[in-house]
């Protein structure tokens, strides 16, 4: 039974490096048909991300909003519910936070960023609750409507910014009224790095204890696992994957509410940048872990911060780093067929 | 064509470390019905598959009319007459009988003339065993109609030598016969060579010429069903002789009524309704048999008590309180369910069989504390009932779909059976696939229940299990409850009757 445990935990780890270096090596490929050496583009990515602490504040900077929007999608993922909806709760987070803070302009800084903090979360949690509700009470794919949903969500921002919430004097971006400077979210100190960082790792924290040691988790897991055994056992199906989702939902309104309060100062469209997006990635390589969350944010995060070096030094264009997340995804969604394969064999040979 | 010989000699097959074969010897006549049986994991259908090439042959020969034959390839097979039936159906649900039929046809043309593959179909069925509507669809058809035409692709496709795996598990007791008769009766006329993988020895001893029993992956011995009996099968088929326990059914009968159905009405998948207005009441101490043929709403009123499918009339009560499906009445009222293919009804496959064992009690000291979780306590429960009721690999931590059907069958069992004062028993085919021995044990679990005066309810479709088990048998037919009798005046052929629904009013 150890070999079958050593097996598993093996898997675990060889399968996600070897789907990454599988990738990488692809991209790679794809660099030298562009023209540029693939190991000057890999030095690069590693320079402008993890060389120094300049650039680590880069990647630590990006991987915030991608902690948090990575949980939108792990933590229904606990229950069988997939959910790629996080740009949308992002964004919906985002008018949210910003519209509390606008409404209590004068309440001082800890308050005005709670206030701001709950609003994000709340719209940010109702609305991937919609999504699971038309799954769970009407047969609606889960997918379909939460990818849907994130365009209804775009549209929302851009009416709200370009009509009813509209700064009169941003002309060229258009977006709502800036929040008052006690509303900004602070530093930690001794960086450039917003709390927003804080917020994220935590968030993965309760996360893992959630889903690993509760009894919310355990049933969770089952109702994931196999729905009939869970009817069976009498588990609230409903009722666990409307409390995920609005968990997960919550966690990307408060990255929305982050990058208004710390980065944006007001919701505009630049709100709308891709971390929902990316996010899906992180949640879908950490095999929907927040502990593993943690550490694939960084990486990622830390190759969003490298784009424009590539830009700069090889001439590459700037979605070239799409085209490297666009084929880990693919390969990584390929690998996940492997698991139980070697496992499977330790068992019968032991 | 006439039907090959095929000869096995000293086959092995390894899995692994687990030697599923350890030196088989077989062989079949040009037409002979030959039965193989063996309990559970002795090597049947391994080397059923082995014969047909899906597994490799690690050691020994296959001869087929005397010559040496490199078996890997089941399309070669094919090609010289070897077709086997599968336990689990292949046919292509959302396609016609006759599209099933022609597609693997080899030779078929990239652009199909069903006008020729209609004549090529209607001049086989001229000699068919079983007549089928050629345009109805695979998902239309009982399970009888599917393996009916499991068989006839067989035939169609050319088949002389044809390997059955538990071919009657699915079918009524009347379908079996049909099915076996017309295979009989091709095997007489000399046109097919049949292998019979069964548990049945009542099958083996009206049909078969010969019998192999395996033991272990090995051929214990093999004889002509003319010079022997079954307790001589069974004697081999489990080596020294085990003694079986048996519990003894208290004497004592008639408690109160503990378990009630009233007027329950439920729709179906395809949804229309498949329960009407059903009935039943079940008291304490007593085991109540459900017979019927599968299909006549028995998995609907399974999965209704154990909240998985909702009703939409109707009511279910224990000691008279209305039962809803969810924890905490469930927890509440006592009521336990042991629904049929338990990995996919009532075991979560990914998660380790104490997880699995755990489902019940989960949420409760001393697994539960103020929310937390107790993994070591989950751990250690889930050993100690692993114990108690055999489970095999005895491990908590290994997931439970990596268990034989038996043994996970074993795991639910413990789960529901498992410490907790049992009111309400809903059993639904406990034993189905099972060897003796593992339908036995359950058995013995579900009489100890009764004995402790839990009122059960066993839906089956294996009539000889209910005469057995049951102090009352009722009959469900299209839906409804259509005949009951006590055990001690339960006959047989009107309950057959019964579940046929030939019986008049």
């Amino acid at each position: 039974m150890r070999s079958y445990a050593a097996a598993r935990t093996m898997e675990g780890l060889l399968i996600p490096m070897g789907a990454l270096t599988a990738g990488v090596i692809v991209f790679g490929l794809f660099c030298a048909v562009l023209g540029s050496n693939p190991f000057g583009v890999f030095y690069s990515i590693y320079r402008a991300a993890f060389s120094d602490w300049y650039s680590w504040q880069n990647t630590l900077t990006r991987a915030a909003p991608l902690l948090l929007c990575a949980l939108c999608t792990a933590l229904p993922a606990r229950a069988g519910l997939i959910i790629i909806g996080n740009e949308g709760a992002m964004v919906i987070g985002a008018v949210g936070a910003v519209s509390a803070g606008l409404l209590a302009p004068d309440a001082s800084h800890v308050p005005s960023l709670l206030l701001m903090a709950g609003a994000g979360m709340i719209c940010g949690g109702l609305w991937i609750c919609i999504a699971a509700a038309l799954h769970y009470y009407r047969g609606v794919n889960s997918v379909i409507s939460s990818l849907l949903l994130n365009y209804i969500a775009i549209a929302l921002l851009n009416h709200l910014i370009e009509g009813p919430m509209r700064d009169p004097s941003s002309l060229n971006n258009p977006g709502t009224r800036p929040i008052a400077d006690v509303q900004h979210l602070g530093l930690i100190p001794g960086s450039r790095i917003h709390d927003g960082l804080l917020f994220g790792v935590l968030a993965c924290l309760f996360a893992w204890f959630l889903l690993s040691r509760t009894t919310f988790g355990f049933a969770a897991k089952v109702a994931g696992g196999n729905v009939r055994a869970a009817q069976l056992g009498g588990l609230g199906i409903g009722r666990i994957l409307l409390i995920l989702s609005f968990l997960g939902g919550a966690c990307a309104g408060l990255a929305g509410m982050v990058e208004v309060a710390a980065v944006q100062g007001r919701a505009n469209a630049s709100v709308n940048a891709g971390y929902g997006y990316v996010g899906i990635l992180v949640a879908f390589l950490a095999r929907q872990n927040p502990a593993g969350v943690v550490i694939i944010s960084l990486l990622l995060g830390g190759m969003m911060a490298s784009g424009g070096m590539l830009q700069r030094a090889h001439n590459l264009p700037d979605a070239a780093v799409l085209v490297l997340q666009g084929i880990l995804f693919l390969f990584i969604l390929w690998s996940e067929t492997l698991y139980g394969r070697w496992a499977e064999r330790s068992l019968r040979a032991g | 064509m006439r039907p090959p010989s095929i000869e096995v000699r000293g086959i092995r097959k390894r899995f692994g470390g687990v030697r599923a074969l350890d030196g088989v010897d077989l062989r079949v006549e040009p037409g002979e019905f030959h039965a193989l049986v063996g309990e559970n994991g002795a090597g049947k259908s391994t080397l059923a598959k082995c014969m047909l090439g899906i597994n490799a042959i690690d050691e020994g020969n296959m001869l087929v009319d005397g010559t040496l034959w490199s078996a890997g390839d089941p399309r070669l097979a094919r090609q010289h007459g070897i077709g086997m039936v599968f336990q689990h159906f292949t046919l292509i649900p959302s396609m016609t009988i006759a599209e099933n039929l022609s597609l693997p046809r080899p030779g078929l043309p990239a652009i199909i003339r069903w006008k020729e593959e209609r004549e090529r179909l209607r001049a086989f069925f001229a000699n068919a065993p079983f007549q089928v509507d050629l345009d109805a669809r695979i998902s239309e058809l009982s399970a009888g109609q599917k393996q009916k035409v499991e068989i006839l692709k067989e035939l169609y496709l050319g088949t002389k030598f044809l390997m059955l795996d538990e071919p009657t598990s699915v079918l009524t007791p009347d379908e079996a016969e049909e099915v076996l008769i017309r295979l009989r009766a091709m095997v007489n006329r000399g046109d097919l060579s049949v292998l019979l993988i069964t548990h049945k020895f009542r099958e083996v001893m009206k049909y078969a010429d010969r019998v192999t029993v395996l033991r272990k992956g090995r051929t214990a011995g093999a004889r002509s069903v003319s010079a022997t009996c079954p307790e001589e099968l069974a004697g081999m088929m489990m080596g020294e002789t085990r003694t079986i326990e048996v519990v003894e059914r208290d004497a004592k009968v008639g408690g109160p009524v503990v378990f009630a159905v009233a007027g329950l009405r439920t729709r179906g998948d395809k949804g229309v309704d498949v329960l009407h207005d059903l009935s039943l009441e079940v008291r304490a101490g007593e085991i109540l048999g459900v017979a019927g043929i599968s299909g006549n709403g028995q998995r609907e009123l399974v999965e209704v008590i154990a909240g998985q499918r909702p009703y939409h009339q109707g009511r279910i009560s224990v000691n008279g309180e209305r039962y809803v499906p969810e924890r905490e009445c469930m927890q509440r009222l006592g009521i336990y369910v042991l629904p049929e293919v338990p990995l996919r009804n009532a075991a979560v496959p990914g998660m380790t069989v104490a997880e699995n064992i755990a489902l019940r009690q989960f949420d409760r000291p001393p697994f539960t504390h103020n929310g937390l979780l107790s993994y070591a306590a989950i751990r250690r429960a889930g050993a100690e009932l692993i114990n108690r009721f055999s489970v095999s690999p005895p491990s908590p931590d290994l997931p439970i779909e990596t268990l034989s059907g038996g043994n996970v069958q074993r795991a639910i069992l413990a789960r529901e059976l498992g410490g907790q004062e049992i009111r309400v028993l809903v059993a639904a085919n406990p034993c189905f696939g099972l060897d003796f021995g593992a339908a036995a044990f359950i058995h013995n679990r579900l009489v100890d229940a009764r004995n402790r005066g839990a009122a059960v309810l066993l839906i089956s479709e294996d009539l000889d299990e209910l005469l057995d088990l049951a102090d009352r048998i009722v009959v469900m037919s299209a839906g409804r409850i259509v005949h009951e009798s006590i055990r001690s005046q339960a006959d047989q052929v009107e309950i057959g009757r019964h579940m046929a629904g030939h019986a008049a009013g």
